[in-house]
């Protein structure tokens, strides 16, 4: 399977330093976005620079065509891999043409006009959408190209990632371009499609046309016979930071340009994909290969490969996860702390002025319901990528349930005692200090307790904009479909939320009033 | 309708009060009085606006057009706060605060009153209640029967010593028996204290074995008010009438 100490290694290594200053000895900042392909490019692009002398920071896995973006155009990274047609369509919002020059010059004027950021010459392959199917079903239907499945479409069930649903150049582009029809069309995270396929839960999906697993399930690709899709050429997109502070790493960058085939990157994704060799000596093994390193220079640590099953694999892991498990708990508790600072005072002043108190609530509730990642994504122009944008969110994400429960519980603290505390003369202050909140506090601290497992869930995902935590091996393991990876974060994370839970309840008991 | 002697000094007093919540009229001009030393009970039924009237007078409830008169001071020039903590007051419920221990709820008034002998004055309390103040001090308010949580509400009332105590229907949510051995012990504990009292109630034989006088109140107006021999005598209404009656019934 897929060891991966050594992809833990680096991902920690996307040490979450400070941001950059400016200065012209700060370590360049090298993202990718959190699949295996980018992975991959961007470690090429670290150790290459590291070769050529220069620091290197790096920040794997960054959450996706937004919010690396929104990174890189803040300057908050300095480089990572792109792809032109995702550029075009995803950022500039445009209608690509078949051309690859076409599309590459199109991103290249626009960005450097609109964001003053810089697209490389180009790697030298395309990774482009791969419609596959299993070989048997390629073999009964007779099935070669997107017109053939085209006949048939009508009794297929297809499993795609919502990225390919939603696109103008995904799922509605074919059914207008091949007059294409499935019977039944589900939504399948990249983790899990190949798997759904493998087992014959649906019959197409779409892949990338680099993709390890293609090859690791014995997929028939479907030719695109109308050259339906655009050119998807891989590039090094880099920050107008970068390009003005560091010419010598830009250039050492140019160095990759048209070096890298489709058949170079389909063997290097299967060698991470399939054969389970850590990024890093992928990567090295790379640059070896094309001649832009010696083998003293790319010295690389060589992994222990992971023995056993789940089991052995966290134990392995043991010490990446404790710190990754500290990091996490860091984010949680800044956040945490946080909320309950604010929206604990919040309940009691709304308490106080009822008739605000419900707009008010329900606002914060609003930030409840958007989307996290929408959230995390919405934090990258204000605040840059890393720490401070995710304790922001998380923060806000913690609001409501204390908020909510701190009004509603002061409220509704024992009116009897409330109405005779006034009558024999407690002042509003004193019956807040001794009477309501005292009766309160057992549900205020189930608001904490609940925005607290909130919390500790929604943490995993500022993985997404470069914060750490337990997230990062669920990022990388869901990139790369390895379940032991997932759960190295995922149970961590299960067990953290309990844990913070029971302590929690143990407060509840101290704070319960009358003994 | 029998006029009470309007002297001037009147432990408490209501004149021409008015009080309007939304469209409901809950006190319409109402005017009673309760001498030093007198106990004046409220009798009425749910709506009757007598728990209104009763809460004029430690400033819950502001009248609309009238005067509320606490001793010789209009109610509306004292500070609302310390005017409260002068005047002891009994909720149905016994209002404990469930968090406190039955010592400090009953040191509350004087602790707010920052009286320096606030622990003498609480166990002094308990004790005329009949509570054993080294038993029942450090007890919850949970771990005590209905009537010992009255008992513990009328002894936090006293604690600091006022001239006035205003109950709001003190008994009501007793059982009969805990109730009539209440009413007997409050009697008696407020005539050896010479406490003014105002004392709201829906039952007519409690209003007539405690109180000196009676106010009959419905829709928010005094029917009549008077003593319990000149309410039989000379019932000024039909209700006070049919209210007497059906008490005279229930006794045999």
């Amino acid at each position: 399977m897929i060891p991966s100490a050594a992809l833990a290694a680096i991902l920690l290594a996307g040490a979450h330093g400070p941001p950059y200053q400016g200065s012209p000895e700060r370590p360049i900042v090298v993202a990718s976005k959190p699949f295996g392909e980018s992975y991959l490019l961007a470690e090429m692009f670290a150790q290459l620079l590291e070769a050529r002398g220069f620091s290197v920071e790096r920040r794997p896995g960054l959450g996706a065509t937004e919010i690396a973006f929104q990174a890189l155009r803040t300057n908050a990274i300095d480089v990572y891999p792109e792809y032109t047609g995702t550029g075009l369509l995803a950022i500039l919002g445009e209608r690509p043409s078949a051309d690859p020059r076409q599309v590459y010059r199109q991103v290249s004027t626009e960005f450097r006009r609109r964001y003053g950021a810089r697209w490389l010459a180009p790697l030298g392959f395309q990774n482009t959408y791969a419609i596959a199917v299993r070989r048997e079903t390629a073999e009964q239907y007779g099935l070669a190209t997107l017109s053939d499945l085209a006949r048939v479409s009508r009794s297929m069930r297809a499993g795609l990632t919502p990225d390919f649903i939603g696109r103008p150049d995904g799922l509605p582009g074919i059914e207008r371009a091949y007059h294409i029809g499935f019977r039944e069309v589900r939504a399948l995270l990249p983790a899990v499609k190949y798997q759904a396929l493998a087992a014959g839960e649906v019959d197409v999906i779409d892949g990338y046309s680099t993709d390890g697993f293609i090859a690791r399930y014995d997929l028939v690709v479907l030719e695109d016979d109308l050259r339906f899709f655009p050119p998807y050429e891989a590039a090094a997109l880099v920050s107008p930071g970068f390009v003005r502070d560091a010419p010598a790493g830009v250039a050492v960058l140019s160095e990759l340009s048209g070096l890298l085939t489709e058949a170079d990157m389909r063997r290097f994704n299967r060698r991470i994909e399939v054969d389970g060799i850590p990024i890093p000596r992928v990567a090295a093994g790379a640059l070896l290969t094309l001649g832009l390193s010696n083998p003293g220079e790319a010295l690389v640590q060589t992994a222990r490969e992971p023995t056993g099953g789940v089991l052995g694999y966290l134990w392995n892991q043991r010490s990446t996860i404790l710190e990754l498990t500290v990091r996490h708990l860091v984010l949680v508790g800044i956040s945490l702390t946080a909320a309950i600072a604010c929206a604990v005072p919040l309940g009691l002043a709304l308490e106080r002025r009822r008739s605000s108190a419900e707009p008010v609530i329900r606002g914060v509730g609003l930030l409840q319901t958007l989307p996290s990642i929408a959230l995390l994504a919405f934090m990258i122009p204000l605040l840059g990528i890393g720490v401070l944008p995710a304790l922001v969110a998380l923060f806000l994400y913690s609001l409501y349930p204390i908020l909510r429960n701190t009004y509603t519980g002061v409220r509704d603290a024992a009116p009897e005692a409330v109405g005779a505390a006034r009558a024999l003369g407690m002042t509003p202050r004193q019956i807040l200090r001794h009477v309501r909140l005292p009766l309160a506090a057992p549900v205020i601290m189930a608001g904490v307790r609940t925005a607290a497992v909130i919390n500790v869930g929604t943490a995993t995902l500022a993985a997404f904009i470069g914060a750490g935590g337990l997230g990062d091996f669920i990022a990388a393991g869901l990139a790369l479909s390895d379940t032991r990876m997932i759960l190295s974060g995922a149970l961590p994370a299960a067990a953290l939320a309990l844990l913070v839970d029971a302590l929690l309840a143990g407060c509840e008991r101290l704070v319960r009033p009358g003994g | 309708m029998t006029v009470p002697p309007d002297s001037g000094d009147a432990a408490l007093r209501a004149v021409q009060v008015s009080k309007q919540f939304g469209s409901v009229r809950a006190l319409d001009s109402v005017s009673i009085s309760v001498g030093r030393g007198e106990c004046v009970a409220l009798i009425g039924e749910s709506g009757s606006g007598k728990t209104t009237l009763l809460r004029c007078f430690n400033r819950l409830v502001s009248p609309d057009a009238g005067d509320v008169f606490i001793g010789a001071n209009r109610a509306g020039d004292l500070d609302a706060i310390t005017l409260r903590r002068r005047i002891g007051y009994v909720p149905q419920d016994g209002g404990l605060l469930p968090h406190w221990r039955v010592r400090r709820n009953v040191e509350l008034v004087p602790w707010l009153r920052e009286v320096s002998n606030a622990r003498e004055l609480a166990a002094q309390a308990l004790t005329l209640v009949g509570l054993e103040p080294a038993v029942f001090g450090d007890r919850w308010p949970r771990e005590l029967s209905g009537g010992q949580r009255q008992r513990v509400a009328v002894a936090r009332a006293l604690a600091a010593r006022p001239d006035v105590v205003l109950l709001d229907e003190p008994f009501g949510a007793l059982d009969a028996i805990t109730r009539a051995d209440l009413q007997v012990s409050f009697h008696a504990l407020r005539r050896e204290l010479g406490l003014t009292a105002l004392l709201v109630t829906h039952d007519l034989h409690e209003a007539l074995l405690l109180s000196d006088r009676i106010a009959v109140m419905r829709h928010g107006r005094v029917e009549q008010f008077g003593s319990s021999e000149e309410l039989r005598q000379t019932p000024a209404t039909e209700y006070v009438r049919e209210l007497l009656r059906r008490a005279q019934v229930t006794f045999g």
